[in-house]
């Protein structure tokens, strides 16, 4: 509606062109569709969060005494399935992703912009169809749905919470085509695969695991749907079925899943890394092709979640070996951001902190990950808080560290405005010790033995699980922090120039925040990725205050 | 050497040994990576702080490293991979000669029987020192047989048989959980094993109030259920005759070939369809509903002790029916 209210000083760009709630809900603009998202994701986040510390509080003690059993299943039940549907999977991609794939390849916006709003209004048709099923009695499967559980036994809301997800998984597919398209069709002239950011790499393989995993996922969840409503005994043993066959189905789209979440983290973490060494990223070729790597071996790895479900030996072999073939192309990452910073000119800004935040957890986990692809140990500890930690220190402790990487690095493009820089080093130095604190003791939990899912448990996993409840209070301080100094500096914020941190990419060659369609002139693109030697680094590393 | 460390779990079976000593490597040889390359990153994060006068020496990358940080790490994983499928192998092969303990899972109970007959919730008492096989199935969703201090875990699953077998080296009572999630008491589906010296173990044996063996059990059902009209050693039968078929391969009407084992006696039980025998008719009725799992397990295990006995034992002992000419003897 109106733009005259404003300084004449200030330029028109995408936040201020219009005002009103239809400017938002209507638009198309992919910068615009980011923060829709962001405000839905930190809604949902929060939810998942709140749904974790009761997880934790009742965990405090051996018996359970704070909620009954059955709401303690529903508990992390729902906290799975928000955290990973309506958090994880859309953050960096729907965010992020949205905010920056066009700004980066020098294009206007998405190939599809209306089909982009789309995605986010099946995402939230999905959210509302998971708060009216949480609200009306819950899901008590697990996130994972395992039959025959869910289609005969389980007395919840099972239908809904799979017709969400199910809903969920169409904004997620429509997100990944989009993007594919846009990073096919749409590159600024002279913008060449091999001058790409790794961060669109990274979103390239996602979005090709989202566009080819998430139909399976949404098939599977129809056949629960159809066995739960009308019996049709797929999964059913006493009708033919075959119970084993959901979780082949199932995870056929979980396991690639991890890597929706984890890749957009790495391509997060490499930008960063460039930027705070001043240096080009070391081996570009091979950090790109490990992205494609994880996404296709991604795909072959499946039946490690089931080493003890009963499937035969020899599938066991392959299976295993599958998973530690895929361990390469992320120990190569690992190697290159190290080898990266090796003569680099390194500045401890927050997001670098985030970065060495996510290197430190992803490791932890990528190694414990060696453990668990490892069948003779895998059958000890699968199945107990060793696989619960080692999933929160990939999905939350890595994802989450990049994803917080992320939205520091590019806040002062989103907003136009500074985070205090002091406050967010030490948020991010809680994260890290509240993730450690929260993560670690579950590790020795689950050798000594500590099945998951437990809503009670016997006395001699008490000290751990104190250990790893104070954490997680910690942790929770460490997520809110963030929220509270960039809601602040929206207001109070020293004013961002064009490119505060003096990064390469083209996203830093428009204003702070960029104009609707983001580059005045077209782009051409004449210089090579991470072209730090000719960009001069800043006098200082902005502060403000 | 771990026994008496609280964060380390007890070891009381010979899988136990393996797998710690397998988790140790693991521990070493992924600490070592985990710490070279955290102290490789610090390092770095110190000598190339950002200073005024330097600046970054720009690298493209190199082949020859990208080579050497892919092939060393796959070949460590190998490694990891070859170790740990041995393990794997020998977990998953119970021994010849175990003693069978029939396990059947419910929301939210671990029901246990012995050969002997001798049934238990939620306990099972075994002898230290015997290798000990699990045949396991669940009367109604998945759930997993897990016993920390064994290192072993197995899921249970409506509608077949899981194996699962462990040799225990050092009495004591240990904790057996339900790993897989399975309902509300999920977490109250936790039971105990009891690991006794053998002659101790033998008391209990003779103290319980036990039925009788379960063989015994199976082949009166199967005489009270009628499969004796057509399951005859007369050749006049309309079903394939039992006696010793158990382990032995057979030849079914579609011209594939099966091992006769727990699965296949019990699919055909349930689902006598599915895997008919050569030369007979798909008549037999199924049993679906119509018999427990535990009876399931009781005539599974009287089919089992119609085939050879291991060598000086007798089957077919004086509690079993009229002695008959064993299959295999004929041979």
């Amino acid at each position: 509606m109106a733009t005259a209210a404003f300084p004449a000083s200030e330029r028109e760009h995408y936040l201020n062109k219009d005002y009103g709630i239809r400017s938002w809900l209507l638009t198309t603009d992919h910068k615009r569709i980011a923060l829709l998202y962001l405000l839905s994701i930190t809604f949902f986040f929060f939810i998942g969060g709140f749904f974790a510390l009761l997880i934790r509080l009742e965990l405090l003690t051996p018996a359970g005494d704070l909620v009954q059993a059955d709401t303690y299943n529903k508990l992390f039940t729902m906290h799975g399935q928000v955290m990973i549907f309506f958090f994880l999977i859309p953050s960096i991609p729907a965010v992020l992703g949205n905010f920056l794939v066009p700004l980066m390849i020098g294009a206007k916006d998405l190939a599809f912009p209306r089909i982009n709003l789309l995605s986010w209004y099946l995402y939230i048709i999905a959210g509302v169809m998971m708060l009216h099923a949480m609200l009306t009695g819950g899901v008590d499967t697990g996130w994972t749905f395992y039959t025959p559980f869910s289609t005969a036994f389980s007395n919840t809301r099972v239908i809904e919470a799979g017709l969400s997800i199910f809903v969920a998984g169409f904004s997620s597919i429509l997100t990944g085509l989009n993007f594919v398209v846009t990073i096919h069709r749409m590159r600024a002239p002279g913008m060449t695969w091999s001058r790409l950011p790794l961060f669109i790499w990274a979103l390239y393989a996602t979005s090709i695991i989202q566009l080819l995993g998430t139909p399976v996922l949404a098939i599977t969840l129809v056949l629960v749907v159809l066995e739960r409503a009308f019996h049709f005994g797929i999964f059913d043993p006493t009708q033919g079925g075959d119970p084993l066959l959901f979780q082949h189905l199932f995870w056929f789209y979980s396991h690639p899943a991890v890597y929706i979440m984890i890749l957009p983290s790495m391509g997060v973490v490499t930008e960063i890394i460039a930027c705070f060494s001043r240096k080009r990223i070391f081996g570009y070729k091979f950090v790109a092709l490990a992205s494609i790597g994880i996404a296709v071996l991604g795909f072959l790895v499946w039946a490690h979640h089931m080493f003890v479900a009963g499937i035969s030996l020899y599938s066991a072999l392959i299976f295993s070996i599958l998973s530690y073939l895929v361990a390469v192309p992320s120990a190569i990452k690992v190697f290159n951001w190290t080898a990266t910073m090796y003569k680099g000119s390194i500045s401890f800004s927050t997001p670098m902190l985030y970065a060495f935040g996510f290197i430190g957890l992803f490791t932890m986990g990528g190694m414990t990950g060696l453990f668990l692809a490892c069948l003779g140990v895998d059958v000890h500890v699968t199945d107990t808080y060793f696989v619960v930690a080692h999933f929160h220190y990939i999905m939350v402790g890595s994802a989450v560290m990049g994803y917080l990487g992320g939205m520091h690095f590019w806040w002062p493009k989103i907003s136009g405005r500074m985070y205090p820089e002091g406050w967010g080093r030490l948020a991010a130095l809680t994260v890290f010790i509240g993730f450690n604190l929260t993560f670690f003791p579950q590790f020795i939990l689950g050798y000594m033995g500590m099945p998951r899912r437990y809503w009670q448990y016997p006395p001699e996993f008490q000290i751990l699980n104190v250990l790893s409840t104070a954490g997680s209070t910690i942790l929770a301080v460490g997520y809110v922090l963030p929220m509270v100094y960039f809601l602040w500096s929206m207001r109070y914020g020293k004013h961002a120039t064009d490119n505060p941190w003096g990064a390469a990419g083209l996203e830093w060659k428009t204003a702070s925040p960029p104009p609707t369609f983001n580059f005045d002139e077209p782009p051409q693109v004449s210089w090579e990725a991470y072209d730090y030697e000719h960009i001069p680094a800043p006098e200082e590393v902005p502060v403000a205050r | 050497m771990f026994q008496n460390f609280p964060l380390w779990p007890i070891s009381a079976s010979t899988m136990s040994g393996r797998v710690d000593a397998l988790f140790i490597f693991l521990l070493v040889v992924c600490g070592f990576m985990t710490i070279a390359i955290f102290v490789l990153i610090l390092f770095f994060a110190a000598r190339y702080r950002r200073r005024p006068g330097f600046e970054a020496e720009q690298i493209e990358g190199s082949n020859a490293l990208e080579l050497t940080w892919s092939i060393v790490p796959l070949a460590i994983f190998m490694v990891i991979f070859t170790w740990g499928a041995v393990i794997y192998f020998q977990g998953r092969t119970p021994p010849q000669g175990a003693d069978e303990i029939y396990v059947v899972a419910k929301q939210w109970m671990w029901k246990l029987q012995h050969e002997g007959g001798q049934r238990e919730i939620n306990e099972l008492h075994v002898p230290v020192g015997r290798d000990i096989k699990m045949i396991m199935t669940s009367q109604d969703v998945i759930h997993s047989f897990y016993v920390p201090a064994f290192r072993i875990k197995q899921d249970v699953l409506p509608g077949r048989y899981t194996t699962a077998w462990f040799h225990a080296t050092r009495a004591g009572t240990y904790h057996l959980f339900c790993a897989e999630y399975c309902g509300t008491q999920h977490s109250g589906m936790i039971g105990q094993v009891v690991v006794m010296e053998p002659a101790q173990y033998e008391a209990w044996l003779a103290g319980g109030t036990s039925g009788a063996p379960l063989a015994v059990t199976g082949q009166k059902l199967f005489a009270e259920l009628g499969c004796s009209t057509c399951h005859r050693s007369d050749a006049q039968g309309r079903g394939p005759d039992l006696d010793g078929v158990f382990g032995k391969p057979v030849l079914l009407e579609d011209g594939r070939t099966v091992t006769v084992d727990e699965d296949y006696v019990r699919e055909s039980i349930l689902s006598p369809a599915a895997k008919v025998v050569k030369g007979f008719k798909p008549i037999m009725p199924t049993f679906q509903g119509i018999v427990s799992e535990e009876q399931v397990n009781a005539l599974v295990a009287y089919v089992k002790s119609l085939a050879q006995p291991p060598p000086g034992q007798a089957t077919r002992s004086a509690n079993l029916a009229a002695p008959q000419t064993h299959t295999e003897q004929v041979h």
